[in-house]
């Protein structure tokens, strides 16, 4: 049972953090681990309450008071037991979640939410430090295969419990190594990737198959030949195509989709870090360095971009954002506890330089006579979603723009696989699989790919599902006598 | 669906089973009797005076719809010979034809109207008579008085004859003839019901009927005629909870009359049953067979007491003995209190028979002797005198037997457990335990038993392997096997096994039903835990530990009717709940007689689900067979359980054996004991035992604290030390459960079946539970099977062919860690737990809502949509259900405006304790703006809140509760309720009493509740002035006194049977009353009471309806529902099942911003809703808006449905059961077993409204029979004093109620000063008087006074001594009755002679003195002073956290008798001797009591010997706030 009185005694401490002065200057990660005793303390606040509001929050459903408690107790290792019965990457959520659990923490009413993702993020590493994290290899195999494409957060996800249940699953990854988006679009500012290399080296050993560089659907991996290979498909690709701005000067050179320069900031910093697994050039470098870059897009990828502006050593780097300023105490009217926050108060980004700006909206970018971006003209607005903006009446300006980057989100997945393999789509353009199950027996569908852009938190949980379905498809198949369902030669 | 109208031919003729209603649940309440001549001479005049005796207790029985019927009064009387010889031409005889006593019997026949039939069951009886070698003398038809009765009475009459009959030839003495007489009688009943004998017997005779007391005489002529004469008499008047007519259950019966309840019923019923297979008499021989079964189920309690009893004593018992073997006094516990030989009775003669316990005093003779006992918790009242002309008198209440005050030898009171008898052969009275001793004394009764006892430690245990303990792994399989969740371990295990204590929480019970529930839940959840109340009171089994007993046995039973040594052995365990080893003993035994089989409660899973039928039956085969082999233990065991063998739910293996073996006659040759890994909670072990196990042992739980405790999980404790707690746990909450139902002894318990299951198929529960309600149906044999293999699978997935754990499957959790147990989510919500009511979604929802915002609509549409959604699939009975449109819709518009409706609502009863006073006035402000009702729930309200606001706001509670508590209970508080609402049950914690921790008492708390801060406080299990039904009615009226202008609610807690208690109610003259649901929320309860106690609403609410129409009682009330009520759908469906009104708990303390932290009972609710703590209160942002907004969304959702329905006011939907019908929910795969039709019956007569109607309500009694208050009235207005002179009988009762109000209503809290308003009473007093005293009233009496002397004194002071010419000493007098000064506030008593139990009981700042208490005295005392100058009996200061008492002790052994739990006894320090001599002096001054004059003329000596009554805790806090007052004084 939870300390009753210790949410009263004991007052919110958030980890430290790296000077932002110094942190701009590299690259590595920026948090520490509260010592031991402080976590312990932080725990105790967590009321283990009737009502959990942030095991409702969590896509995962993580067990957060019961973790809570025990970390309360020192019991770390039955706390990593609980944190893994939920959650195959407490790692990736506890360093780069945004912490729905915490909007949603009860204390978050009139008070300050219990620290759950740094909770969280302690007891995993402590599993790591320990070696309670080992590989479970299945005792049995069930002879049934499934191929895995993505090794995202969903994919990663998927794979590990279609192993534990005894499946051979592949995962093939398109890029050089695996992670999609917490590898390529997180900076190492918040999550340096030999974390995920240290996973993925687990997953491996508990039998899981990792092909890289090979584009599932394409040339590399033709959709029969992966259909044929496997009794099970699991599309996790991720939800990659990018919205599109459309204003004009769209077109202009220094117009650049934010993604595409975090791939490339990713890629340099894996150039430069020791066991980093190097990739590619880019085609087309894009550069902030001594320059006015301006962000399109208040989210975490917009941040992540403000974040390597800063590090490359741009003149400006502002970044604009449609929603209203954030009232006081952090939430908006339409979002008040226990729901998400849209936007949160402080971000890592600013603390190192650059600016964010409220209300505003783009309307048109000019450029030079060499048709590059040199300036940015907006106006101010109003309204609470992207659509019931308002523009406020004569609030229009013009601010100087060498580098755009657009970071107003990703429509849905990319098409070729999915007509290569002849999923249907819903009408967002998402694979359609209500329930996994894409319109192709034996293909399953999880992640963005599935349900659109959203949190890693969903990715992971989006990957467990599908398992399950995938799964329990695979038995019946097993069970009818003909070995699978699928047609395999 | 059977849609019956179940009412057919004339209204009254047949009371039998419709919908809900069950006539079998009638409970009984009365005023009893007995007079007798010492000398034996029978006199008409003792016939006269016992007439007049029972005149004066007319108010204790009750009239029904209609008023001229009376519940049932009676008279038995001996045989009166001389009456017969002067009418021995009536039956045909020539004088002188009659034979002479003893060998000439009556049979009094209640005979059907209907004359063919009539005249063939006459020619019956007379032909049986012949057969059985009688003589059938005559039919005499006995002269009655139809229009003396009520109407509807008169419509149900029998035909009343007498039929004499002749002792045969070969019946060699009058015993003998009685025995025939009686297999006479029994062949003839089992023959017919159409006829039914009051009396058949050569010793005594029966008058009685479906009259009133005053009817009686004028009813039967007979009793008018000097030539009916009787040495001895015993009158009843009753009170039911029903008014149909039942001639026949009128008292007394043929042996006895009874006043009270017998709880243990269903258990003593069963075990007759069981008992019958070896049942046999020398003294009946073979004529025994004939007469069984002895007592069918549905028998009354006082019916099957009496036939059990008359078989007793016709086998040869004395009636002393068969009293005591049915009615054992407290032997247990008691070393040294009891002598040996009586020791040694209660122990041999346990194991022919379970008690028959219950609040009861039962009168009983066979016309040679008459007697008198109470039950061991002593909580009827009996009071008896002896004059010194040969009168002996033993009533209900003292003064309704009426002789001059100077002719008074000796009185007394009936203590519990003790005995009064009369032997009117001998010519002596065996008083204070004369009687017992006699019957100790008989027999080498304690030697007998010892022979063939054997303790469990006795039997040898080498060659026993211990049990292996389990590794990691089999425990965790085991665990997941038998449905484990974590939340079992860590919120339920771990605190037995740390603090030996059950687990408390907060919020009530919002999980769905078992029969929805989709996580395979234990059988165990589908059972609900019965309780008492009303009828019947519940105990407090640990302040009243001394009266429990977990004693028990196993083996074979012996003849019930042997009188010798014993056949054979039995194994007697302390307690019920065994450990590992000593099940391993108990496996193997076979030592001294006793042989042990052990079979095997698993069944392949290969044989699927349709093997576990199979395996049940086999099992109950193989125990058949064992049993005939010669096994006389059966040990059910479970460990067999592995990868191929699930587990049979235990209870179902358990109790189908049980019942099996009782078909088959073989159960009373066995003892059963349970080893099954299944158990784990206390409600679980209730069960098993509940329905037939006698030992069980719950291994996998002991197991597995003792793995947490390894695991470093328990406080550092050892897996020793764990072990032994979780069993101390178990067995102290099993003392809980079965004192919830008022029982004390887990004898009485075993097999009682004091459960009611809910969702489970009918079938199965008749043929393995018989005899257990099931009111909807609902989950089947196969159903079972399937979650038992569910379970099956969590641990063993592979041999389901699952690739992964069963649980999984729906679970977030992940593949690789199925070895975790599953969530469980039942005490707080989890994801993948069971689903709640409550939970994130509709928590927001509704908070959004409320914040009445323009989204409010929307976010309450949602809440809304969700909720009633959620009912449908997942969990409520009113979500199976569905409305039906009777008409075209209409217009919204059209329909009456919300604010009409709200005044319909009222919140529930939170006290101010439970809620912070931020939220407790925010829903008053609330309720009283919108004309709708808040409830003060238990603990006094600030005055100041009765005043109200400039802006008109009004902070008042306008339902004011009565708690068993009574914690601010003053004549100001009752002054300033609109609505004062008696709480007898609480839906979270039924039967059970409640604390408040010290922490929660604050300044402000205290001084609400009279007692101190920091202190915590004891509410009592019952109501202490309500331990039955005519008690209740006495509570009513005393409220009344107090209060003429405010209606008076009851609230009931749903459970079977609610029904006839809530016409019991009405009867007793409530205006309201509340059916409140299982699920209600609770400031802190045990969590095994929260979800095991109770059912919803809808089947409570259902009963009442229904049993309310058929007795035609229903419109005189205004019925209420509560708990988890949330949408206006909730309000529709509980309109239509007949609901007046609708209380809100939970939904509106949401929308003032509590988040179900369900931590109210720790003080730390974070949103400051629930919380004492300043800071924690600051965090409270509730406003009355948010409350009005929701309780306006929930009224205009009602008017949509309305208008859809075409109904234009609520009024008009009211108890339109025809409305609503099954819906689509029960298409859910565990539902399809469910029947709603019993639910949804249509028992309205046609025209006969089935709501409310204010003109129906009966006129009230006078509240002030004396005129006190006319005549007090200018003196109270002007302050004036005044002296008013009255004599007072003991009809008169809340004697200075009216008064008291006059008084606080002109002067408030404080009253006038000491003694302006003085009343001098002469007489004997009825009771309550006094109740509510105000300060400024005094009350003198000489005489005598009965129960409840000064309740709720709050300022008054009174005093009572003897009359003049008393001749018997003042100080061994019983001057008063039980319960006096009970929740008394303020004031001063002074008693010049003896009172009963529970003196002072609750006593908050009275101070009193008295010459001598009984047992229990200053229990739960919070406050004032109590000074005892006499003895003292048992439990003295129970529970007593605050207040002084000073107990005169020359003797030295008050220690003894004291319960020293919560105080310390020490000497007198100086400023006691201070306060004593006080009271002392003003004790002599008012009484001139000689005790205290003695002990002040002694001023060395006198406080010497007294001993000084000191709570604990009071000591520490007070002994701090002086600390606290110096350091404030010197800073």
């Amino acid at each position: 049972m939870p300390d009753p009185r210790g949410f009263i005694t004991v007052p919110r401490a958030t980890p430290p953090e790296r000077d932002p002065a110094e942190r701009v200057h590299d690259y590595g990660e920026i948090y520490k681990v509260l010592p031991e005793p402080e976590l312990k303390r932080q725990a105790s606040r967590c009321m283990g309450c009737g009502v959990p509001f942030c095991n409702h929050a969590c896509p995962l459903g993580n067990l957060i008071p019961d973790w809570n408690d025990l970390v309360r107790t020192g019991r770390w290792r039955e706390a990593i037991e609980q944190l893994h019965a939920t959650n195959n990457f407490p790692e990736f959520t506890g360093l780069v979640c945004p912490a729905p659990c915490e909007s949603a923490c009860v204390l978050d009413i009139n008070d300050d939410a219990v620290t759950i993702k740094q909770i969280e993020y302690a007891i995993i590493e402590r599993a790591w430090d320990e070696g309670w994290v080992k590989p479970v290899v299945p005792e049995t195999r069930t002879g049934l295969t499934v191929g895995v494409i993505g090794s995202g957060p969903a994919g990663l996800a998927a794979a590990q419990e279609l192993n534990a249940v005894g499946h051979e699953v592949t995962v093939y990854e398109r890029d050089e190594a695996p992670g999609g988006l917490i590898r390529f679009g997180v900076p190492d500012a918040k999550l340096e990737k030999w974390i995920i290399d240290r996973r993925v080296r687990v997953l491996a050993d508990e039998g899981i198959h990792f092909e890289y560089g090979v584009e599932a659907g394409g040339d590399d991996l033709p959709a029969d030949e992966l259909r044929a290979r496997h009794d099970a498909v699991v599309i996790a690709t991720g939800s990659r195509v990018p919205r599109e701005l459309e204003v004009p000067g769209r077109e202009l050179d220094g117009v650049q989709m934010a993604m595409d320069y975090l791939y490339i900031r990713n890629r340099y910093v894996a150039s430069i870090t020791e066991g980093g697994i190097p990739g590619p050039e880019p085609e087309v470098p894009i550069v902030a360095e001594g320059k006015d870059v301006v962000v399109i897009g208040g989210g975490d990828t917009g941040m992540d971009c403000i974040s390597n502006a800063n590090r490359e050593g741009a003149r400006s780097a502002i970044l604009l954002d449609v929603y209203p300023e954030i009232p006081v105490g952090g939430r908006y009217d339409d979002t008040p506890w226990p729901l998400p926050l849209k936007r949160s108060v402080t971000t890592y980004a600013l603390d190192e330089g650059g600016e964010r700006r409220f209300g505003t909206q783009v309307t048109q970018l000019r450029g030079d006579e060499n048709g590059h971006v040199r300036e940015l003209v907006g106006r101010k607005v109003t309204g609470s979603s992207s659509r019931t903006l308002l523009p406020v009446p004569e609030s229009e300006f013009a601010m100087p723009a060498d580098l755009v980057l657009i970071a107003v989100g990703f429509t849905g997945p990319e098409r070729p696989l999915l007509d290569a393999l002849g999923v249907e789509r819903d009408g967002r353009g998402n694979v359609a699989a209500p329930l996994f199950a894409s319109s192709e027996s034996g293909v399953f569908a999880c992640g963005d790919a599935r349900v659109g852009q959203s949190l890693i938190v969903t990715a992971i949980a989006e990957g467990r599902r599908c398992a399950r379905i995938a799964d329990r498809w695979l038995a019946e198949g097993a069970r009818s006598g003909a070995g699978a369902h699928t047609a395999t030669a | 669906m059977d849609r019956r109208r179940t009412k057919v031919g004339p209204r009254y003729s047949s009371p039998r089973p419709a919908g809900l209603y069950d006539p079998a649940r009638e409970h009984d309440g009365c005023g009893v009797a007995c007079i007798a001549r010492l000398d034996g001479k029978p006199l008409h005049e003792v016939v006269q005076r016992a007439l007049a005796t029972l005149d004066q207790l007319e108010h204790r029985g009750a009239a029904g719809a209609d008023p001229e019927t009376g519940d049932g009064a009676g008279i038995l009387i001996q045989l009166p010979h001389a009456f017969l010889r002067k009418h021995a031409g009536e039956f045909g005889l020539e004088e002188g034809a009659l034979p002479p006593p003893g060998e000439v019997a009556v049979a009094v026949c209640f005979l059907p109207a209907d004359e063919a039939r009539r005249a063939t069951l006459e020619q019956e009886l007379e032909s049986t008579v012949s057969a059985e070698n009688q003589v059938p003398l005559g039919w005499r038809d006995v002269p009655i008085d139809p229009e003396r009765c009520g109407t509807i009475a008169r419509e149900a009459m029998p035909v009343i004859r007498q039929f004499l009959i002749g002792r045969g030839p070969d019946t060699p003495d009058q015993d003998a003839f009685e025995r025939k007489l009686f297999v006479i009688r029994r062949t003839t009943e089992l023959r017919t019901t159409e006829i039914s004998f009051p009396s058949m017997s050569s010793r005594t005779v029966v008058y009685k009927g479906m009259l009133s007391a005053p009817q009686l005489t004028d009813f039967y002529a007979d009793l008018s005629d000097p030539a009916l004469e009787s040495a001895l008499a015993i009158v009843h008047s009753r009170f039911s909870t029903n008014t149909f007519p039942s001639w026949s259950l009128a008292h007394p019966h043929r042996m006895s009359a009874h006043n009270g309840e017998i709880n243990t019923l269903a258990g003593n019923i069963n075990w007759m049953q069981a008992r019958e297979a070896i049942l046999s008499s020398p003294l009946f021989g073979s004529d025994l067979e004939r007469c069984l079964p002895l007592v069918a189920p549905g028998t009354s309690d006082s019916l099957a007491f009496d036939h059990v009893f008359e078989l007793l004593c016709l086998a040869g018992r004395s009636l002393p003995h068969a009293a005591m073997m049915m009615i054992p006094r407290v032997h247990e516990n008691r070393k040294g209190s009891i002598s040996p030989e009586l020791e040694g009775f209660y122990n041999y003669h346990s194991r022919l028979i379970e008690p028959w316990d219950g609040p009861a005093a039962i009168v009983f003779t066979d016309g040679r002797l008459v007697g008198a006992t109470l039950d061991r918790n002593g909580l009827r009242p009996g009071r008896w005198l002896i004059t010194h002309d040969g009168w002996v008198a033993v009533s209900s209440e003292a003064g309704s037997f009426q002789v001059p005050e100077e002719t008074i030898a000796e009185k007394g009171r009936l203590g519990p457990g003790s005995m009064f008898c009369v032997d009117l052969e001998r010519n002596v009275v065996l008083d204070r335990g004369a009687a017992e001793r006699e019957v100790a004394h008989m027999a080498p009764w304690g030697k007998w038993d010892d022979e063939r006892t054997i303790h469990i430690d006795e039997v040898p245990r080498d060659g026993i392997p211990s049990q292996r303990e389990p590794s990691p792994e089999e425990l965790r399989e085991a665990q997941l096997a038998f449905g484990y969740s974590q939340e079992d371990l860590r919120v339920v295990l771990a605190p037995m096994a740390r603090d030996a204590k059950e687990p408390t929480g907060s919020m009530g019970n919002d999980v769905a039903l078992a029969m929805f529930s989709e996580n395979a839940p234990s059988l165990f959840a589908y059972f609900k835990q019965r309780f008492a109340q009303v009828t019947n009171p519940a105990i407090d089994p640990v302040r009243e530990y001394v009266v429990m007993s977990l004693r028990t046995g196993l083996g074979p039973e012996e003849n019930l009717l042997e009188q010798g040594a014993l056949a054979s052995p039995q194994l007697v365990l302390e307690q019920p709940v065994l450990s590992n080893q000593e099940a391993a003993v108990l496996r193997a035994l076979d030592w001294g007689g006793l042989r042990a089989k052990v079979l095997d409660m698993t069944w392949p899973i290969a044989d699927g689900p349709a093997g576990m039928e199979a395996a049940v039956e086999r099992l109950c085969g193989d125990a058949q067979d064992a049993v005939r082999a010669g096994a006389n233990v059966i040990v059910l065991s479970d460990r067999s359980l592995d990868e191929s063998r699930a587990a049979i739910p235990s209870l179902l293996a358990t109790s189908a054996l049980h019942q099996h073996l009782v078909r088959s006659g073989d159960r009373v040759r066995t003892g059963l004991a349970v080893e099954s890994g299944e158990p784990r909670e206390v409600h679980h072990i209730a069960a098993l035992i509940g329905y037939g196990a006698s030992a069980v042992n719950p291994y996998v739980m002991l197991d597995t604290v003792a793995e947490m405790a390894d695991q470093h999980e328990l406080d550092g404790l050892g897996s020793g030390i764990v072990r032994q707690r979780a069993v101390l746990a178990l067995n102290t909450g099993l003392l809980k459960v079965l004192s919830k139902m008022g029982i004390s002894t887990i004898q009485s318990y075993n097999a009682a079946q004091i459960f009611e299951a809910v969702g489970l198929d009918r079938d199965l529960v008749d043929l393995h539970f018989t005899g257990t309600a099931s009111t909807i149906g609902g989950v089947g044999m196969e159903g079972l099977a399937k979650e038992a293999l569910a379970r099956h699978a969590r641990a063993y997935p592979d041999a389901h062919g699952l690739s992964e754990p069963g649980h999984v499957e729906t679970a977030l959790l992940s593949a690789a860690h199925g070895e975790l147990l599953p969530q469980g989510g039942v005490y707080a919500w989890r994801r993948d737990g069971e689903r709640h009511m409550w939970d994130p979604e509709t928590i927001s929802n509704l908070q959004r809502a409320a914040q009445g915002n323009g989204s409010g609509k929307v976010h309450y549409a949602a809440f809304s949509e969700r909720v009633n959604e959620e009912n449908a699939q997942h969990g409520l009975i009113r979500g199976l259900l569905r409305m039906r449109q009777p008409g075209p819709p209409i217009a919204v518009e059209e329909v009456e405006p919300a604010n009409e409706i709200v005044k319909r609502f009222s919140t529930g009863a939170m006290s101010l304790g439970a809620l912070s006073p931020e939220a407790h006035e925010t829903l008053a402000i609330a309720m009283n703006r919108i004309g709708a009702r808040s409830n003060s729930g238990e603990g006094g309200e600030d005055p100041r809140r009765y005043v109200r606001e400039r802006n008109g706001d009004w902070r008042r509670s306008a339902i004011k509760q009565v708690a068993s508590g009574r914690f601010g209970v003053t004549a100001d508080y009752l002054a300033n309720a609109a609505q004062i609402q008696i709480k007898i049950a609480q839906g979270a914690k039924p039967g059970e009493g409640g604390q408040l921790p010290g922490a929660k008492v604050g300044e402000y708390i205290a001084q609400l509740r009279y007692s101190t801060p920091g202190v915590e406080l004891i509410s009592p299990p019952p109501h202490h002035d309500i331990y039955s039904i005519e008690d209740l009615k006495q509570l009513i009226y005393d409220l009344r006194a107090s209060n003429p202008r405010a209606t008076v609610s009851v609230k009931l807690a749903s459970e079977l049977g609610v029904g006839t208690v809530a016409a019991g109610v009405v009867k007793a003259g409530a205006d309201h009353v509340v059916i409140a649901g299982h699920d209600g929320g609770t400031g802190a309860s045990p969590l095994s009471s929260i979800q095991s106690a109770g059912v919803p609403w809808e089947i409570g609410l259902a009963e009442t309806q229904q049993t309310l129409l058929e007795n035609d009682l229903r419109s005189r009330v205004i019925l209420q529902i509560d708990g988890q009520m949330r949408t206006g759908r909730d309000v529709m469906i509980a309109a239509l099942l007949g609901a007046d009104e609708y209380g809100f708990s939970t939904a509106p303390l949401i929308a003032t911003g509590c988040i179900m932290m369900r931590v109210c009972h720790l003080n730390t609710c974070p949103v400051g809703v629930a919380s004492q703590d300043p800071e924690l209160r600051r965090r409270f942002q509730g406003k009355p808006e948010q409350v009005i907004n929701y309780l306006f969304m929930v009224a205009e959702e009602v008017r949509e449905f309305l208008a859809r329905l075409g109904v234009r006011t609520v009024e008009e939907l009211i108890g339109q059961v025809d409305m609503i019908e099954p819906g689509e929910a029960l298409a859910h795969w565990k539902a399809h077993g469910v029947d709603l039709s019993q639910l949804l019956a249509d028992v309205a007569a046609p025209g006969e409204l089935p709501r409310h109607d204010p003109a129906a309500v009966p006129a009230r009694e006078d509240l002030d029979p004396l005129g006190l208050a006319d005549e007090a009235r200018e003196a109270i207005k002007a302050g004036r004093p005044i002296v008013i002179e009255r004599d007072i009988l003991n009809l008169h009762r809340a004697i200075g109620g009216v008064v008291s109000h006059e008084v606080v209503k002109a002067h408030g809290p404080a009253g006038l000063p000491d003694e302006t308003i003085k009343l001098r009473l002469r007489g004997s007093a009825g009771q309550s008087l006094g109740a509510w005293l105000a300060g400024g009233v005094a009350i003198d009496l000489r005489g005598e006074a009965n129960d409840y002397v000064g309740k709720g004194l709050s300022g008054g002071v009174l005093s009572i001594r003897p009359p003049e010419g008393a001749t018997y000493l003042p100080e061994d007098n019983v001057i008063l009755g039980n319960v006096a000064l009970y929740g008394a506030t303020g004031g001063r008593a002074f008693f010049r002679g003896r009172a009963g139990e529970r003196f002072a009981v609750r006593n908050s700042g009275a101070k009193a003195v008295v010459e001598g208490v009984g047992d229990h005295g200053c229990e739960y005392m919070t406050g004032g002073i109590v000074v005892v100058i006499g003895s003292t009996g048992y439990n003295f200061a129970a529970g007593m956290t605050g207040g002084i008492a000073y107990v005169y002790d020359p003797d030295d052994t008050f220690s003894e008798r004291c319960n020293h739990q919560l105080v310390d006894l020490e000497a007198l320090v100086a400023e006691d001797r201070v306060e004593l001599r006080d009271l002392l002096l003003e004790h002599h001054r008012r009484t001139g009591s000689t005790v205290a004059e003695r002990i002040l003329a002694s001023p060395g000596e006198g406080p010497e010997r007294f001993v000084k009554v000191m709570p604990r805790e009071y000591k520490r806090v007070i002994e701090e706030r002086a600390k606290l007052a110096t350091v404030g004084v010197t800073a």
